[in-house]
């Protein structure tokens, strides 16, 4: 903790960090307006103290919904990387520990899944599901198992022929227990980081495929939902577009600089690769 | 290098095919009956029936996949719905425009980011690098639609500088150019940064290299040993980077196009899904993947040919 605040790029990562978390955990404190509550008579306010961000073309409270917008970011965020990670572990840990063939088949799945451009498939799937919170959970898991499955995979092998790991299997201990004794725990910090900077990819995705109408449902709060209503109204009504884009940016903003910090505090080795 | 070459190639199509057959699963096996979906809610069981033989919804599945395939291997990507037209030629149409884009995307990422790196190499530790550092990592965390929405609200909309929609009159260049400042900048500003920091990393490296303390030992001026010895190396790792990179332009571009209310790839898939065109839906996302492994496969053998050093570590 102290080493992150010691770095200036940490202290900031870490108070917009705080600032998002905590205005999403005390959205109902903050404000005393309901998120989705259309008031006909104050279409289109400019900002004023009365709204600080202004209201959209429905009147809505904008500061409002970008409070109750960060509620769904981050537990979309929480939520689907936590999916990722354990799909990508499970999945990585077969390729690396399994059988061969099995390995050089999943590889392969692996790659083909990558090779799909990100928002093209994030279409594909909304064409076939309908747009919801599942589809962008969907998108994100996606998008990220295949590379923590690789690192998992590669981590696995070299694992795997570790003197420790034989003597565990010399001594009869069956697959599930080397894996989930001998392997895991040894490859789990490295990747941990990997994935905390993946978060603000996650929120981007979400807010992205809201924007795009794919996402989250309406009057669902989202950022990317209020920038798609700010960009309808985007040559009279400038400040909903600020409204919806300002929180997306301080929040990847914040989480990158937070997980690169982290990442040259506990792994001063990824630092020099990238 | 030409083993090299074939393997990566063949590689290439072993993932486009594993690509097409989840595609496959994904567009003709999951949302139902695509025969009644083409056809409507009013369409009869026989008209159903007969659209079904006609698609080949009656075969096995395997034989429907071989079907399909074969099918893609001859460009044929069935016909659109609405208009009847060949779905292949639909996209054809529209892929320049967003190949337009993304080279513009690349132009910008390469103009910027190689200097950016090079002067961060250069001054390293130094005031010029953080702030270049941190410029970077900014433009990698902000997401692309937002650039684009807030650079359309800044230079077209308040400022009035550059044109907000389209993509020029056909046959003006400058009216084309114009039009593609603000959604390839959009497209690639990310990259920028990524380029900027890869480079800085690889210059770095190249400094130590021990041809490059020969030239410092011959008493080579700093500005020629830097700009042609070190660079010329130091860019390579770049070129795989832009291989990756086109796929994640290809992806910012939908979001550019829709801005901008470009013609592109990414508007025809979004207007598709909006009126539940399938087949352009399928045949868009095929063209643009089996596009993005052919120049990932690209990018390979141009570093593997650069750089002996990859070819090895690839067998």
């Amino acid at each position: 903790m102290r080493g992150i605040l010691r770095e200036p790029l940490g202290a900031l990562g870490l108070t917009l960090v705080a600032v998002v978390v905590l205005s999403a955990i005390f959205a109902g404190v903050l404000t005393s307006y309901a998120p989705s509550k259309i008031s006909p008579t104050e279409r289109f306010a400019s900002p004023s103290l009365l709204h600080l961000l202004g209201t959209d073309h429905l009147g809505r409270d904008l500061f409002t919904r970008v409070l109750y917008g960060g509620r769904i970011a981050l537990m979309i965020a929480l939520g689907a990387t936590l999916a990722s990670l354990v799909v990508g572990v499970v999945l990585g840990l077969i390729a690396g520990y399994g059988p061969r063939w099995l390995d050089n088949i999943m590889l392969l799945v692996f790659d083909a899944v990558k090779s799909f451009p990100t928002v093209m498939l994030a279409l594909t799937l909304v064409t076939l599901f309908g747009p919801s919170l599942y589809a962008v959970v969907l998108v994100v898991m996606l998008v990220n198992v295949p590379g923590y499955a690789r690192i998992i995979r590669t981590q696995t092998l070299v694992l795997k022929s570790a003197e420790h790991v034989m003597a565990a299997r010399s001594m009869g201990a069956s697959a599930t227990r080397i894996l989930g004794i001998h392997i895991l725990p040894n490859i789990i910090g490295p990747i941990l980081i990997l994935v905390s900077m993946d978060v603000p990819v996650v929120v981007a995705i979400e807010a992205g495929m809201s924007f795009l109408g794919l996402g989250v449902r309406p009057p669902t709060p989202s950022w990317g939902a209020i920038l798609n209503d700010g960009f309808a109204n985007i040559r009279d009504s400038y400040w909903i577009v600020i409204a919806g884009g300002l929180p997306i940016v301080l929040t990847t903003l914040g989480f990158t600089f937070l997980g690169e910090t982290l990442r040259d505090l506990f792994d001063p080795r990824l630092k020099r690769r990238s | 290098m030409f083993r090299y070459a074939l393997k990566r190639l063949g590689l290439g199509a072993v993932i486009i095919t594993v690509a097409l057959m989840m595609l496959f699963a994904m567009v003709y096996l999951i949302p139902g009956d695509p025969a009644s979906v083409a056809l409507g809610p009013r369409a009869t069981p026989a008209m159903i029936a007969d659209l079904r033989a006609r698609m080949g919804l009656d075969q096995p599945i395997w034989r429907q996949f071989l079907h399909f395939y074969g099918s893609v291997l001859r460009g044929d990507l069935g016909t659109e719905v609405l208009s009847n037209r060949p779905v292949f030629d639909v996209v054809m149409e529209q892929l320049p425009f967003t190949l337009i884009l993304v080279l513009g995307g690349i132009s910008w990422s390469v103009a910027l980011g190689i200097p950016l790196g090079c002067i961060a190499a250069v001054r390293r530790g130094g005031f010029v690098d953080r702030v270049i550092g941190v410029m970077s990592v900014a433009m990698i965390a902000v997401p692309s639609f937002v650039v684009a929405i807030y650079s359309l609200l800044v230079f077209a909309v308040a400022l009035q500088w550059l044109p907000a929609i389209g993509a020029g009159e056909p046959g003006n260049l400058s009216s084309r150019l114009l039009h593609l400042i603000l959604p390839s900048l959009a497209v690639g500003l990310g990259w920028i940064g990524y380029i900027s920091r890869m480079v800085r990393a690889s210059m770095l490296e190249t400094l130590e290299a021990s041809h490059i303390r020969t030239a410092r030992a011959f008493g080579l001026p700093e500005r020629r040993i830097i700009y042609t010895y070190a660079l010329r190396i130091a860019v390579l790792p770049t070129i795989t980077l832009l291989g990756v990179g086109i796929g994640q332009m290809l992806s910012s571009s939908v979001f550019a196009e829709i801005v901008f209310a470009r013609p592109g790839i990414g508007k025809l898939v979004y207007e598709a899904i909006s009126t539940r065109n399938y087949p352009i839906v399928s045949g868009a996302v095929l063209v643009t993947t089996v596009f993005f492994v052919l120049v990932n496969v690209a990018a390979d053998i141009l570093v593997g040919t650069l750089d002996p050093r990859v070819r090895a570590s690839f067998n």
